[in-house]
């Protein structure tokens, strides 16, 4: 199934104490547009407790939190700019943190998922100017159609 | 020599592992050596544990195997990929 990107789920300067409250904003978000169902956001959240999905790039800090297929509708990545930074603790280590920036919630129905769009998704996280130009664009529709564009998916509607 | 068998996991065995697996993949086809990849999720490993020859994951083993357990962090970030690619390949041509 196609992933499709929305501009209602791109949320710019989201606000949250810890990493809980953004993932949950983000689920709800999900889970209001359709894309996943009310069980996503508990499994997410703990998920991301026993699977850390913090990553330090070489610029800004980001997260791909997501979790078991079963919870989801119809595949999506909600994306999130952070007002601040919030730590996450990084992928394959017990407690070391990053100071996250930017989120990459993955909605994946499929196991064994997407694989042309997960590598384009990891080079964007390799790509400073692409984290750059997500870490200080206020267009959501600029967004929209960049993220479209670097993950070489179909547009909206 | 045998085909080594090597596990790729993540936590749910759909992102990070689908990525990380094809990456294994095509390093040990450009470096000519025969490989079995098994992708599976972390809870899986046990099962494939008399099998396997090496672990490479994005995520806290959590336990003692009897191979040796690469991090795979570096195929997402790229940061230190190099080192990484060169202790699976050591691994590999063992």
């Amino acid at each position: 199934m196609q992933i499709k990107i929305e501009e209602d789920l791109i949320m710019l300067d989201l606000c949250g104490q810890a990493n809980e409250d953004i993932l949950s904003q983000m689920a709800d978000n999900l889970c209001h547009c359709g894309y996943v169902k009310e069980s996503y956001k508990p499994a997410v959240i703990a998920r991301e407790k026993v699977f850390a999905t913090g990553l330090p790039t070489g610029s800004y800090g980001v997260a791909i939190p997501h979790t078991d297929i079963v919870h989801v509708n119809k595949p999506t990545i909600c994306i999130a700019r952070l007002k601040h930074d919030v730590d996450f603790v990084i992928m394959g280590e017990e407690s070391e943190t990053v100071a996250v920036k930017l989120l990459f919630m993955l909605a994946m129905n499929e196991q064994h998922a997407q694989l042309n769009v997960l590598q384009k998704l990891m080079g964007l996280l390799q790509d400073n100017e692409a984290l750059t130009y997500l870490a200080t664009e206020d267009d959501k529709s600029k967004i929209k159609a960049f993220i479209i564009d670097k993950l070489n998916l179909e547009g909206g509607e | 020599m045998a085909k080594k068998v090597v596990l790729v996991a993540c936590g749910t065995g759909i992102a990070t592992s689908t990525v990380v697996s094809d990456a294994v993949d095509k390093l040990a086809k450009e470096n000519k050596i025969a490989v079995e990849i098994i992708q599976c999720k972390m809870m899986e490993v046990p099962s494939y544990q008399d099998r396997a020859d090496l672990l490479v994951t994005t995520t806290v083993a959590g336990k003692d195997y009897p191979f040796p357990v690469i991090n795979a962090r570096s195929f997402l970030t790229g940061i230190g990929l190099d080192k990484v690619k060169n202790e699976i390949l050591e691994e590999l041509k063992k």
